[in-house]
């Protein structure tokens, strides 16, 4: 593993749902600053690492150490998942065990962020409403809980002014400025795309969980997305843990990819190691050479 | 010219003939339900012998009516959807904005000025009937539509048992000033708070609970909240319900006809009428906070979590929005104002039992929600002034006895007309009066979201 400053650190995780292993005791480290893919054929259990990961899903077992600062003593860490406690502050910087945290705390206190599959926008809400509910937890300090909101306290005016500053940033990094006041059903499916992606941007992620961002967009779409991602981890230090099935995407865009199937990963290191990995092929391609002497043998039959 | 015309002709020929098949068909479905329930009648006759009436008219009648409604609606309704789906030409924003402000301070001016003006028209004698059951009876209605609004319109979680809320208000009110000696204008807060509590107790359970579930989940609430009043009789007295809950004073002044009263303090010459308008200015303010709280709530983080809550739970917690509390405020404040309106209700009847708080009253709050279009203000607004109006107007039709006989009573065909009034409004208006979604904020222009992209939610 290349990693020297890991982010996140997945160590062990398993799931089971009743007696179907979805991840079987699967280790790997995204690291601070890079892109993460995480590949692998359908059913390979990548959304559920996702879903370990943003607290969607409790883990069978395992350990998933997100650590803001640097990189934290190994044990401290350990002490910290002694104490039963959920996160906490290492001289290295704030660390959470996300597999303890509910699923909005982990996008509320870890700041992990997260993109669906089947795009889950607030579609009759639009598009700077989309942006602005993101910011819900900095607007409801701002707003005293509603109390100073209700009664008109500028600290609020304040706040939402910035919201709104911060949301026409966004809007205009996606290129839908002109289309803010817009309800969020009704753009087309690439602009929602990246409107999931700014959505999820502005509750300001340290890491950003992207699944499958490019499905269903086409070439021209693809390339913009790509750029897109690069220029937000560019300007903003970010992380990102994708999930995608394009490969020109994932070679193109990633620095470190780890391939599943089956649960368990069966790769883990730089695009071209991994393209050339005779295990990733012969699990994309479905056979295995000791297969097809099996089938060769049935027809002679 | 003439051969569009030689080829339309087919094609509204066999228009007419595709509706008069469909309208037989629902003719022959009216016939299998009108023959079981009209077609024939047990009376009494003299010796007090039953004896059976065939009424094979009524049938016709409604066999009839169901092909003409039928026909009517088929070739109907294509013309008036061609029409509405011709695009309006809009207003400029800011223009529209501010004509909705305009009106809308007319409004309340109108709804100020309203008492006087009936007084102006009817004199006195008259003027109770239209203050106290026009007026104050769909205020009442319009604070619980708003009410339950936030729950239902703004959160998209179904509550079919806001009556106990309601019940919560009532009864606060009036165990409190019973056994306390509590004036209206302290109980009126606290049974707010206590409905609110209530609110919570209710929303903790049911927080997993989505859709049909919670549906029915709160249905029960409703139901047990009413047993509870029927059954605890040393403190609620059952069905016998309590009396003599203390009316609400001006200020200290009772609406009497004493030397300390209202009349006398301020020199007029006394007369019941003072409270029952001085009550309608209670509920009309207690409606207009209702309106003024949503309003603002909309605009905070509160409300926009709520509406987003709406649209996608699962997309809400990964932006780190803590759905439980969420849920948990909606419910609470949804219930507060329920409560605020039960307080209300009791110190206007000065009595109140289990009766006034049956299924019955949920139904038709959330069915003002529902017919007014959810999260609409003033959708919900005329809805009630439609449903709870139209109720009372129906007790005004007393011409009808002349048509049908002296055994008509109009108000009798209350549930038969609301009925009706819902059928149109699915037809016609699927998401309600007002369909359309006032977004919270905007950069350049306030545009309404379609009806279509606004979910209902599912819990």
């Amino acid at each position: 593993m290349s990693a020297a400053d890991p982010l996140l650190a997945v160590e062990h995780l398993t799931m089971r749902f009743g007696g179907l292993i979805a991840i079987d005791d699967l280790s790997f480290t995204a690291a601070r600053g890079e892109i993460t893919a995480l590949i692998g054929p359908n059913g390979a259990g990548k959304t559920t690492v996702f879903n370990c990961a943003t607290g969607f899903y409790k883990p069978s077992s395992g350990r998933l150490v997100l650590s803001h600062g640097g990189r934290p003593a190994t044990d401290e860490i350990d002490v910290l998942t002694e104490s039963g406690r959920r996160w906490g502050i290492t001289p290295a910087g704030p660390v959470f065990l996300l597999e303890r945290m509910p699923d909005h705390e982990v996008a509320a206190r870890a700041k992990v962020a997260r993109t669906f599959q089947n795009i889950r926008l607030f579609s009759g809400m639009t598009v700077l409403e989309n942006l602005i509910v993101a910011q819900h937890n900095p607007l409801m300090l701002a707003s005293g809980w509603t109390v100073l909101g209700l009664i008109g306290a500028r600290r609020y005016a304040t706040a939402e002014r910035a919201a709104v500053e911060r949301a026409r940033y966004w809007l205009d990094q996606i290129g839908l400025g002109d289309r803010a006041d817009d309800a969020a059903g009704e753009l087309p499916y690439g602009a929602q795309r990246r409107l999931e992606i700014a959505r999820a941007m502005c509750t300001e992620p340290q890491l950003l969980c992207l699944d499958e961002p490019a499905a269903g967009l086409n070439p021209r779409e693809t390339a913009r997305l790509t750029e897109l991602l690069l220029s937000i981890r560019r300007a903003h230090s970010l992380s990102i843990l994708l999930i995608e099935h394009d490969m020109s995407v994932v070679m193109e865009i990633s620095d470190h990819v780890v391939v599943l199937d089956y649960g368990q990963k069966i790769a883990d290191g730089s695009p071209d190691a991994v393209r050339n990995d005779p295990r990733v092929v012969a699990a994309y391609l479905g056979v295995e050479d000791r297969e097809v002497d099996k089938v060769e043998a049935e027809i002679a039959e | 010219m003439a051969i569009v015309a030689a080829a339309e002709r087919p094609a509204v020929a066999s228009r007419l003939a595709a509706a008069l098949r469909d309208a037989a068909g629902t003719a022959l479905l009216a016939l299998g339900l009108a023959v079981p329930i009209l077609a024939l009648r047990i009376d009494v006759n003299i010796n007090n012998q039953p004896i059976l009436r065939p009424r094979w008219d009524y049938v016709a009648i409604a066999v009839g009516l169901a092909f003409a409604a039928r026909l009517a609606h088929l070739l109907v309704r294509p013309t008036l959807t061609a029409r509405t789906a011709r695009p309006q030409p809009a207003a400029p924003t800011a223009v529209r904005a501010r004509l909705g402000q305009a009106l809308s301070l007319v409004g309340i001016a109108l709804l100020i000025l309203y008492p006087l003006i009936v007084l102006e028209l009817v004199g006195q004698a008259g003027a109770v009937k239209w203050i106290d059951n026009f007026g104050v009876q769909i205020l009442i209605y319009v604070m619980l539509g708003w009410g339950l609004n936030i729950v239902v319109g703004l959160a998209g979680l179904l509550d079919l048992g806001y009556a106990a809320f309601y019940a919560v208000g009532a009864y606060s009110t009036a165990l409190l000033s019973e056994n306390l000696g509590f004036g209206f204008w302290l109980c009126l807060p606290l049974a707010g708070i206590f409905a609110a509590l209530w609110g919570i107790m209710l929303g903790f359970p049911v927080l997993r609970l989505r859709g049909d579930y919670l549906a029915i989940v709160t249905l029960a609430f409703g139901e047990i909240i009413r047993l509870v009043l029927i059954n605890w009789v040393p403190v609620t007295n059952g069905y016998a319900g309590i009396s003599g809950i203390p009316r609400p004073s001006f200020f200290g002044l009772p609406f009497n006809a004493s030397d300390e009263g209202f009349a006398a303090f301020f020199g007029f010459e006394f007369s019941p009428l003072h409270r029952t308008i001085f009550l309608f200015y209670v509920i009309l303010a207690l409606a207009l906070l209702t309106n003024w709280v949503t309003l603002r709530l909309r605009r905070l983080p509160i409300g926009r979590a709520w509406e987003a809550l709406r649209e996608d739970e699962v997309a809400c917690r990964s932006l780190g929005i803590n759905t439980t509390s969420t849920k948990l405020t909606a419910f609470a404040i949804g219930a507060g104002f329920g409560g605020f309106a039960g307080s209300f209700f009791a110190a206007r009847q000065g009595f109140i039992s289990p009766e006034s708080f049956t299924f019955m009253e949920s139904a038709v709050v959330v069915a003002i929600v529902v017919l007014g279009g959810m999260g609409s203000q003033l959708g919900v607004a005329v809805a009630a002034v439609a449903m709870i109006g139209g109720t009372e107007l129906l007790r005004e039709l007393d011409w009808l006895k002349d048509v049908f006989g002296p055994d008509f009573d109009p108000t009798q065909y209350r549930m038969l007309l609301f009925g009706l009034a819902m059928v149109l409004v699915m037809l016609w208006k699927p998401r309600g009066l007002i369909g359309t979604r006032s977004p919270s904020i905007h950069l350049r222009e306030r545009r309404a979201v379609k009806a279509g992209l606004v979910k209902e939610g599912h819990g």
